[in-house]
């Protein structure tokens, strides 16, 4: 079963921008799936058309089958959103804000607060329950928001940029939070900017630009398309100038550091061979941007092109 | 899972119930029901948290009225249709308050949920827009019946009161806070900005109650200005809540609830419009 389904889903404002151009996209029940995409791409209005805060201009969406034209309250009830900005009310409590998010869902108010105690809880927010949810940390608005969009435990979970802002170390847990979830059976839509978390959680990816798909593919599908890989080579020794190896292109970044390209059919140890006869030796080596990063800039790139 | 203690450690599976398969999802009118439930528990908690902003002005402002209107220049007004004027002023005193309560309640409400973007919350949600804007009512209702009750009871300590028809002073004061709720409602939808929000009670609202029969019976005005006075609705309102307490109206009191009757259908079909249109809260 599709947890959600658009056909030709268009959307232009009333400022003439056209937004959307036709976007048909399938999400399979249970994938944890990224949308990615350049600022502007149709990323926030995909979705706002999906959770009814942005009104389409033509197309369809189904949520579980539920058509939002014909089955709108119904198709909402299957949603949990954490959306891109703040927006709880910044008076109220963590506690009264989660609670009343249940109640919009039907959930009764004693169940909720069972649920309140344990998604708090696990989200590390129990013990700011009762103090104005202003005082929160962006972080912990963040993960507010996560908790929030549990309460009434939705099939599918969308999450726009939902650790942006976030330090490291929170984004990592919430990543093995997020995953736990979705191996629970919860479907998740993720749109970040960090690509990195993409590639890390995602099984499935669609790439929109310009109010369109530009790319839909497994995850592991897309990474193996990627032909070469730029790589960084810090070496001991200072080096006046890039060293010259045959079939592989070498760039002098600064006196201790090389970047290197290398296709598919070339391999490390060749180069790392040539370069110790040259007296060149690499203490450390990463890659340039992370593969999902250089398929993401190719693409959007050839587009613009 | 994410305290400094655990932090290598795995964290643990969040307790979810397993959602691959479709698990039970309440019946959309159970969601509507609880939903209503929590919007109306949510308005009525903002009201107790900011009671004094909500509750103690209209009951501050109607002491001043009724010690100064009442009490000093009352006795010197005489006895319109054979009352005290303390008595002829109290219903229109605690009918301004419910008027300005109940629209003040949603136009604030809304507008701070538009302005904060909460509204989002509701919007994402399955409840479907005549139950949040009968939430929102209920809201403005309930603030402008609070500040009635406690406005009456300032005024039992001026001046007794009688009772004529118990039945018509609900009816007109639950009439009149649902229509000033939902107008209030109608322009918090249209407000882009704090200014917006207050332009209606300034600059129609104040004077259209003023001249609405809070103080005078329009029996005294001359035969122009008592014509235009019959179209302020809420020249109605005040009389049929007046005749509740004394028995005595300037109008039909048939007609007055006729017109509020209308006249709440009719905001009531305008707010869910707007709101099903998405206008100012939807792209």
């Amino acid at each position: 079963m599709l947890a959600l389904s658009t056909r030709a889903l268009t959307k232009t404002y009333k400022n003439g921008v056209q937004a959307l151009r036709g976007v048909d996209l399938d999400v399979d029940q249970g994938d944890f799936f990224a949308l990615l995409g350049p600022n502007g791409a149709g990323k926030t209005t995909l979705i706002g058309i999906v959770t009814s805060l942005v009104n389409k201009t033509g197309g369809t969406a189904q949520i579980f089958g539920h058509d939002i034209d014909r089955e709108l309250e119904r198709a909402k009830s299957c949603i949990g959103i954490v959306p891109q900005e703040i927006n709880f009310n910044q008076f109220e409590s963590p506690m009264t804000i989660v609670v009343n998010q249940a109640g919009f869902y039907g959930v009764p108010r004693g169940e909720a607060r069972r649920r309140a105690e344990r998604y708090l809880k696990q989200l590390q927010l129990w013990d700011k329950r009762n103090g104005a949810a202003r005082g929160l940390s962006g972080g912990m608005k963040r993960r507010l928001m996560i908790a929030r969009a549990l309460m009434h435990e939705p099939r599918l979970l969308i999450l726009d940029e939902p650790t942006a802002g976030v330090d490291i170390e929170i984004r990592r847990s919430m990543w093995e939070f997020l995953r736990a979830i979705n191996e629970r059976g919860t479907t998740i839509i993720l749109t970040t900017h960090y690509l990195e978390e993409a590639e890390t959680l995602c099984r499935n990816i669609a790439i929109i630009d310009g109010g369109a798909i530009i790319e839909r593919d497994r995850m592991d599908n897309l990474l193996r398309r990627l032909n070469t890989a730029t790589f960084v080579l810090n070496t001991r020794e200072r080096t006046p100038q890039a060293p010259q190896v045959e079939g592989f292109a070498m760039r002098l970044v600064d006196a201790h550091t090389l970047e290197v390209e290398i296709s598919k059919e070339q391999n490390l140890n060749e180069l790392f061979a040539h370069l110790s006869t040259l007296g060149v030796n690499v203490l450390s080596m990463r890659n340039k941007v992370n593969r999902l990063e250089e398929i993401f800039m190719r693409l959007v790139e050839n587009r613009d092109a | 899972m994410l305290s400094p203690a655990n932090r290598d450690a795995p964290p643990p599976l969040p307790e979810l119930a397993d959602r691959s398969a479709a698990t039970a999802v309440p019946s959309l009118a159970r969601i509507g029901w609880i939903g209503f439930c929590t919007v109306v528990i949510r308005e009525y908690s903002r009201i107790m948290r900011i009671w004094g902003q909500t509750l103690v002005p209209s009951a501050v402002t109607t002491t001043l009225y009724l010690v100064i209107f009442g009490s000093l220049l009352g006795r010197r007004v005489g006895a319109p249709a054979g009352f005290n004027y303390i008595q002829y002023l109290v219903p229109g005193l605690i009918m301004m308050s419910i008027i300005t309560n109940s629209y003040g309640n949603v136009v604030s409400s809304f507008f701070g949920a538009k302005f904060g973007k909460h509204v989002e919350e509701l919007l994402v949600s399955p409840l479907s827009n005549w139950i949040i804007v009968l939430g929102y009512t209920c809201g403005g209702i309930i603030r402008g019946v609070l500040v009635a009750l406690l406005v009456t009871a300032v005024s039992l300590g001026f001046t007794r009161m009688p009772v004529h028809h118990l039945g018509a002073i609900i009816a007109a004061a639950l009439l009149t806070s649902t229509a000033f709720s939902l107008a209030g409602f109608i322009n918090a939808m249209f407000a882009r900005n704090f200014e917006q929000m207050n332009i209606v009670p300034v600059f129609v609202l104040t004077p259209l109650t003023y001249f609405g029969g809070v103080f005078y019976s329009v029996s005294i005005l001359p035969h122009w200005a008592r014509s235009v006075s019959f179209g302020n609705p809420i020249l109605y309102m005040i009389n049929a809540f007046r005749y509740g307490f004394l028995g005595v109206s300037d109008i039909n009191v048939l007609a007055a609830f006729a017109l509020m009757t209308g006249l709440v259908v009719a905001l009531f079909i305008l707010s869910l419009t707007l709101l099903s249109r998405g206008v100012g809260v939807r792209d």
